[in-house]
């Protein structure tokens, strides 16, 4: 019958052994992560956290799932469509959810463009690879407002 | 109560309480607002609610989890409190933080990162404040009669909880440096150390309620915490595997977090065991029934809705929809909510002097707070699977989808107004205590 003292030693030893390797592992695959990141990218980055965009959106999956996925944004809703959203002085309201007015400069939507456009250009492994089409639901909704 | 310092954690579980009331808030905010009933946009958009909603969470756990450490050291380790003043100094520095950072929120005053929103000079005081926390527990330790494993194992879980809050303030250009880290953090908070601050409360409660010989339920403590880290260390790898990482991460994290349910399995068959073993059966019928109901449903919620969803096939699809939402309520509540909960039913008699150990208001409560979680961990359900076909196999556009799904969040609200009964019910109770009282120690 297992002892108090073996039980000590299998947690003892487990753990070293498993955080040994998750550290061997972090080392390894962070040797192939990019960390010169551009000025740009960076910057959209940084306007990212600063409007907790993450507080409705997800980003590679991860986010509070109120409003669209935006690892692959650019390509679904073009550039122009997102300056639009991010400079808009008014509350954003697709689809009735409520977006808040960043109203932002040119310039800073252009470097949320690139942040954007750096991570649709990262390998993840076939995450967000869907062609998005409208529901066929919405657009009898879409025909019954029209009529 | 034993030691007149064990009143300290009335005063860390009143916080909670207060937390957790804002906390139900703020998540019916976010409710409606899913439902287009966002009336409070203008001054509490969403993205504050969320914030809202998750630092409460954390912050109601965390006190809690203190409130549990002022409680139980002392009677472990046979004396006194180090320094109680500086243990009421450091609640109010804590709260303090607490309102600053939830205040702040209201302002766009955050990071913007999940979990870790709390501003970056916020962040240097929790840091000191928990130094504090923690320098306390070690002089009650270090002064006492006896070192338990069970003491041991609580005060590493809060320490490791402190060491690993520090990957969280580094800051990084790159999204993925940056998600990589926070996971440190996330990941192996609720799926690491705090199952050792789980296990530590539980092995106590195990060993008061029961009446089986510590050694047992020590031994046992050692077998839980080992397959925690075991299995729950690697399975961080399954947060890597889309954030642009090497590839390695989906064998790892899939494996090992195949692996993860065991160790609440093990924690489940712990727990009712030593229940069925002892001879001793507690007058505190509640307290059993939130220990017991603890230790059965982290087993659901972390451990088999988690395996739902975190092997890599699976993952591909449910990825940042609504079923981690279901996963991530069921898993809180089991695990930390109920075994904070445990504590307290078990402790505030003891520290007030007023014995109601089984009364029809609290049994009421366990059963409305437990039901109303199962209906909205069934509502994220049942909404998360139909995002999850819509969205990600026919790839209907996200917006069409949610409105596709609205019946689900009524149910959610259902849901979550029968938890908040059963909340209010139990700060009903947590009142009527009334406040502790040097009269209830034991002679």
């Amino acid at each position: 019958m297992l002892s108090k003292q073996q039980a000590k030693i299998f947690f003892l030893v487990g753990t070293f052994v498993t955080f040994a390797i998750f550290i061997g592992l972090t080392i390894y695959s962070l040797g192939q992560v990019q960390t010169k990141i551009p000025a740009d990218v960076a910057h959209g980055k940084h306007l990212w956290e600063k409007n907790n965009c993450m507080g409705c959106h997800t980003i590679m999956g991860e986010g509070a799932y109120y409003a669209p996925e935006l690892t692959n944004v650019i390509e679904r809703r073009g550039e122009g469509y997102v300056r639009a959203v991010l400079m808009s002085e008014s509350p954003w309201q697709p689809r009735g959810r409520k977006m808040v007015a960043y109203h932002m400069s040119e310039s800073d939507a252009n470097d949320m463009i690139a942040f954007f456009k750096w991570i649709s250009n990262l390998d993840l492994n076939g995450f967000e690879k869907v062609d998005r089409k409208v529901s066929p639901l919405a657009i009898d909704h879409m025909k019954d407002n029209v009529e | 109560m034993k030691y007149k310092t064990q009143k300290v954690a009335y005063w860390f579980w009143a916080l909670s309480m207060l937390l957790w009331t804002i906390q139900l808030t703020y998540g019916f905010i976010m409710g409606f607002a899913r439902l287009g009933y966002d009336g409070l946009h203008q001054w509490i958009p969403f993205n504050t609610a969320h914030t809202v909603h998750l630092n409460t969470l954390v912050v109601w756990l965390l006190a809690g989890f203190m409130g549990a450490a002022y409680y139980i050291i002392p009677e472990e380790a046979e004396t006194e409190l180090w320094k109680p003043k500086l243990a009421y100094l450091q609640l109010i520095a804590l709260t303090l933080v607490g309102v600053a950072a939830l205040a702040g929120y209201h302002f766009n005053i955050w990071e913007g990162r999940k979990f870790l929103e709390i501003p970056r000079e916020l962040d240097y005081l929790v840091a000191i404040d928990v130094i504090l926390f923690l320098v306390i527990l070690l002089m009650t330790i270090l002064k006492g009669k006896k070192k338990s494993t069970t003491v041991w194992v609580l005060f590493g879980g809060l320490a490791g909880a402190a060491v690993l809050y520090l990957p969280g303030m580094i800051t990084f250009d790159s999204q993925v440096l940056d998600s990589f880290f926070r996971w440190w953090v996330v990941h192996l908070w609720v799926e690491g150390v705090w199952e050792l601050i789980m296990g530590g409360i539980l092995a106590f409660l195990l060993i008061k309620l029961t009446g089986v010989d510590r050694e047992v339920i020590e031994k046992w403590l050692y077998v839980v915490i080992g397959l925690t880290f075991l299995s729950g260390i690697l399975g961080t790898g399954h947060h890597y595997y889309y954030i642009g990482v090497n590839k390695i991460w989906l064998i790892v994290g899939g494996i090992f977090s195949a692996l993860e349910p065991l160790a609440f399995l093990a924690m489940t068959l712990w727990a009712l065991n030593m229940y069925r073993k002892g001879q001793k059966k507690h007058p505190n019928t509640l307290a059993i029934y939130w220990t017991l109901g603890a230790a059965i449903v982290s087993f659901l919620g972390a451990g088999v809705l988690g395996l739902a969803h975190t092997l890599p096939q699976t993952n591909l699809y449910t990825h940042g929809t609504l079923v981690t939402a279901m996963h991530g309520h069921l898993a809180f509540w089991g695990a930390y909510a109920m075994i904070v909960l445990a504590i307290m039913t078990y402790a505030m008699p003891n520290l007030t002097g007023r014995k109601l150990y089984d009364h029809a208001r609290g049994r009421m409560a366990f059963w409305l707070s437990n039901v109303g979680i199962f209906i909205m961990v069934s509502a994220f359900a049942a909404a998360g699977v139909a995002q999850v076909y819509l969205e990600r196999v026919l790839g209907y556009d996200f917006g069409d989808v949610q409105n596709e799904i609205k019946p689900h969040f009524w149910v959610l609200i259902t849901g979550a107004t029968i938890l908040s009964t059963g909340a209010i019910l139990l700060i009903i109770d947590f009142i009527k205590y009334g406040l502790p009282t040097d009269e209830a120690l034991e002679s």
